[in-house]
C-alpha cells in the first residue's frame, strides 16, 4: 500500500515536471547551502587542526598577557631572555625553549626589496618548530653571544630577493643595517591562518634586540615538551616559574598565559565554527521558505484534483488514506529536493575546495540530517493541504467544476 | 403492469421516513420529505423525476455518501445513519460501486489502472488486482483497450471503463447517477444494454438515476420522485 502511494506520488510529480522542479527549487538551494557551508566549514576546521597538529602536540606557547577568549587578551609585561634561560634550566620536562620577538621590516638586496617579518631568536627555534635548515648552517654560539650581523632566511624571502642567485654568503639589508645570510630554511607553505610561513628572516635574539627593536623584550616563548612527559605538568611548572619570576603575589591573576595546542586549536577553530553555525542557520531559514513553496503548490494541487479526490472517497478511500496520499506526495517532493540539494552541495564543495584552498571533508552526518530535515519539511508543510484534501465532502468534491 | 413497491426477495435496502434538510431556519431546503423505499437483491431500479425532486439526494443517501436528517436507512440490516465517515467509506468500499455522469476517471492513467483503483483501497495484491481488472474490462467489452488513457477513448468507452471500475469488486449494489447523460442515443442504449446484462447475468443490483424514459425502460422497476416524495413506484411490464 505504501509502495503504491509512493509510486502514485512519483507519477503525479512526473506529470508536472516543470512545476515540481520549481516547487522544490527552494529546498534544493536550502539543502545545497547547508551542505556546502557545513562541509567547507568542517574542511577549514580539519585543516586548522591538522596544521596545528603538524607543529607537534607537545608544543607550548608562553605569551605575555592573559587570554580572555578568542582574539582577546589583557596586557602584560614582555618576557626577558633570562626567563627563557630559566625555563630551559629549571624545568626538566622541557626539550627545547625558543624565544621570539618579531618586527616587520623591508629587506633589500640590490634593486629588489620585499616587506617581511624579522624574528629574533636562537637555534632552538628550528628545533621547537621542527624546521630544518636546507642549506648553510645555524647560528654559532659566538654569533648568538655577540649579537653578530648574520641571518637565516625563509624560502619566500630567498625567492623574492635572490631569485636564481646564490644567497649564502650574500648580504641583505634590513632597515639601516646589513646582515650576512648564513642559512636557508626548508619551505613550509601556508599556515592555518592562511599566512605564508616562509616569509621571514631569523636573527640571533641579541642582534634583534640591539639593532632592530632597541629593547630587551621577548614577546613569545615557544616550548617543546620532551616525548613521554605530560604537557599539562610542564604547563603548570612553567606557570609556577613565571609567576615567581614576574613577582605575582599568591591569589593574583597571571599576567601571561601558557597555551597548549589543544587550547590554540580551540581558539582558532572557534571562529570557524561560529561562522559555520551562522551560515547554517541562514540556510535553514531558506529551507523553511522552500517548505512554504511546497505547501502552496500542494494546495493548488488539491484544488485541481478535487474531482479525483471525490472519486477516491466515493469508491471507499478512508480519510487517512487520502491524507497519506497527499502527505507522501509532499514528502516525496521535498525529499527529492533534499536529494538534489545534497548532490548540488557536494558538487559545489568539490568545485570550491580548490578556489578556497580548503580540503573536502565528506560529512555523512550532515548529509543524513539534511535529507531527514527536507523530508520533515514535506511532512510539516504538506500536512495542512493533505488534511484539506482528506476532509473534503465527497458529494461536493464530485460536483466540483 | 403490477403495482409492487415490495419485492418477494429480502430487502437489501430499506428506507423508512427518510428526510433530508439542507440549511436551517427560513433558508432550509427540504430535499426529501419522508421517503419509504425497499430495494431487493438483484433488482434494477430507475429513479426518475424532474430536477429538484430529490432523486439525486436520495441516490447520495443510498450510496452512503450522505446520511438522512431523520428517518432510517438500513443497508443489509445496518443502520447507515449511525455510521461515522470512515465506517461509511468502508461500507462503500466493500458493497457499493459508483458510475457517474461525467465518468470521473483519473486522467493520464490507463484504463486498467482506473479499474484497479477500488482494489488498491481493498488492499488486494498487485497481481490479483491486474487479473480482476482485466476480467472486468472483458466483461464490459473493452478487451485490448487496457493500456489506453481515458482521453484516448470515446465517451461510451470511458463509461464502460467506469462501469468496469464499479463492478471489479463484485459489489452488492451499483449506484449510477445519470450514466448516459453525456452520451448520444446509440451509445446510451449500448451502456443500458450493458448494465441490464450485468444485472441479468451477474445479479448485480443496480440503482440508476435518469431523466430519459428510453433509458428507464431498461429497468425492472421505475420509481418517480416529485417534491421530495416517491410519487409512483411501478414494476416495468416489459421486463417482467
Amino acid at each position: 500500500m505504501l509502495w503504491d502511494t509512493i509510486f502514485l506520488a512519483l507519477r503525479e510529480i512526473k506529470r508536472n515536471v516543470m512545476r515540481s522542479f520549481l516547487t522544490i527549487l527552494g529546498i534544493v538551494i536550502g539543502v545545497a547551502s547547508v551542505i556546502t557551508m557545513v562541509t567547507l566549514g568542517g574542511g577549514a576546521t580539519v585543516q586548522v587542526t591538522n596544521q596545528i597538529a603538524s607543529l607537534g602536540s607537545n608544543l607550548l606557547m608562553v605569551t605575555p598577557g592573559k587570554r580572555m577568549g578568542p582574539g582577546q587578551s589583557s596586557a602584560g609585561a614582555p618576557f626577558r631572555a633570562k626567563d627563557v634561560e630559566a625555563i630551559a634550566r629549571d624545568i626538566r620536562s622541557v626539550a627545547a625553549v625558543a624565544p621570539a620577538s618579531a618586527k616587520p621590516v623591508v629587506a633589500i638586496v640590490g634593486n629588489e626589496n620585499w616587506s617581511t617579518t624579522v624574528t629574533g631568536t636562537d637555534n632552538q627555534y628550528m628545533k621547537v618548530r621542527m624546521w630544518p635548515i636546507k642549506a648553510g648552517r645555524q647560528f654559532s654560539d659566538s654569533e648568538l653571544r655577540a649579537g653578530a650581523a648574520v641571518c637565516i632566511v625563509g624560502d619566500t624571502v630567498r625567492q623574492k630577493l635572490f631569485g636564481g642567485l646564490e644567497p649564502l654568503g650574500s648580504r641583505i639589508r634590513l632597515g639601516k643595517l646589513s646582515f650576512q645570510v648564513i642559512g636557508l630554511l626548508e619551505a613550509k607553505g601556508q599556515s592555518s591562518m592562511g599566512t605564508d610561513q616562509d616569509d621571514l628572516v631569523l636573527l640571533p635574539l641579541r642582534t634583534f634586540q640591539r639593532r632592530i627593536s632597541g629593547n630587551q623584550d621577548v614577546s613569545l616563548i615557544q616550548v617543546s615538551v620532551r616525548d613521554g612527559e605530560s604537557t599539562e605538568k610542564a604547563q603548570r611548572d612553567i606557570e609556577r616559574l613565571m609567576r615567581e619570576h614576574r613577582h605575582i603575589s599568591p591569589g593574583a591573576e597571571d599576567d601571561f598565559s601558557v597555551m597548549d595546542m589543544k587550547e590554540i586549536t580551540r581558539m582558532l577553530t572557534g571562529t570557524t565554527q561560529v561562522l559555520t553555525g551562522l551560515l547554517g542557520a541562514v540556510a535553514a531559514v531558506s529551507l523553511l521558505v522552500g517548505g512554504i513553496g511546497i505547501m502552496n503548490i500542494m494546495l493548488v494541487s488539491v484544488t485541481e484534483r478535487t474531482r479525483e479526490i471525490g472519486t477516491r472517497l466515493a469508491i471507499g478511500a478512508l480519510e487517512r488514506e487520502v491524507l497519506m496520499q497527499f502527505l507522501v506526495e509532499a514528502v516525496v517532493l521535498s525529499s527529492s529536493g533534499g536529494l538534489f540539494g545534497i548532490l548540488l552541495g557536494l558538487v559545489a564543495c568539490i568545485g570550491l575546495k580548490n578556489f578556497l584552498q580548503v580540503p573536502f571533508v565528506f560529512n555523512p552526518g550532515i548529509v543524513v540530517i539534511a535529507f531527514l530535515f527536507s523530508a520533515g519539511v514535506g511532512v510539516v508543510f504538506g500536512y495542512f493541504p493533505a488534511l484539506k484534501a482528506a476532509r473534503l465532502d465527497p458529494i461536493e468534491a464530485l460536483r466540483h467544476e | 403492469m403490477t403495482d409492487s413497491g415490495q419485492t418477494d426477495k429480502r430487502p437489501l435496502i430499506k428506507l423508512r421516513g427518510v428526510t433530508k434538510v439542507y440549511g436551517a431556519g427560513h433558508a432550509a431546503t427540504h430535499a426529501l420529505r419522508g421517503v419509504d423505499l425497499d430495494i431487493g437483491d438483484g433488482d434494477l431500479v430507475a429513479v426518475m423525476g424532474p430536477s429538484g425532486s430529490g432523486k439525486s439526494t436520495c441516490l447520495n443517501i443510498l450510496g452512503c455518501l450522505d446520511t438522512p436528517t431523520t428517518g432510517t436507512y438500513m443497508f443489509k440490516g445496518v443502520e447507515v445513519g449511525r455510521l461515522d465517515r470512515d465506517q461509511r467509506a468502508r461500507l462503500r468500499r466493500h458493497y457499493l460501486g459508483f458510475v457517474f455522469q461525467g465518468y470521473n476517471l483519473l486522467n493520464r492513467t490507463s484504463a486498467i489502472e482506473n479499474v484497479e483503483l477500488p482494489l488498491v483501497y481493498r488492499g488486494v495484491p498487485a497481481k490479483t488486482r491486474r487479473a480482476l481488472a482485466r476480467r472486468a474490462l472483458d466483461a464490459v467489452g473493452l478487451k485490448g483497450r487496457e493500456k489506453h488513457a481515458p482521453n484516448e477513448l470515446s465517451g461510451g468507452e470511458q463509461q464502460r471503463v467506469a462501469i468496469a471500475r464499479a463492478i471489479v469488486t463484485g459489489p452488492a449494489v451499483l449506484m449510477a447517477d445519470e450514466p448516459t447523460g453525456n452520451l448520444d442515443t446509440a451509445r446510451s442504449h449500448e451502456i443500458m444494454e450493458l448494465l441490464a446484462a450485468l444485472n441479468r447475468q451477474q445479479g448485480i443490483t443496480i440503482v440508476m438515476v435518469t431523466h430519459e424514459p428510453d433509458m428507464a425502460a431498461y429497468a425492472k422497476r421505475i420509481v418517480h420522485f416529485l417534491d421530495g416524495l416517491v410519487e409512483s413506484d411501478k414494476r416495468n411490464g416489459s421486463q417482467t
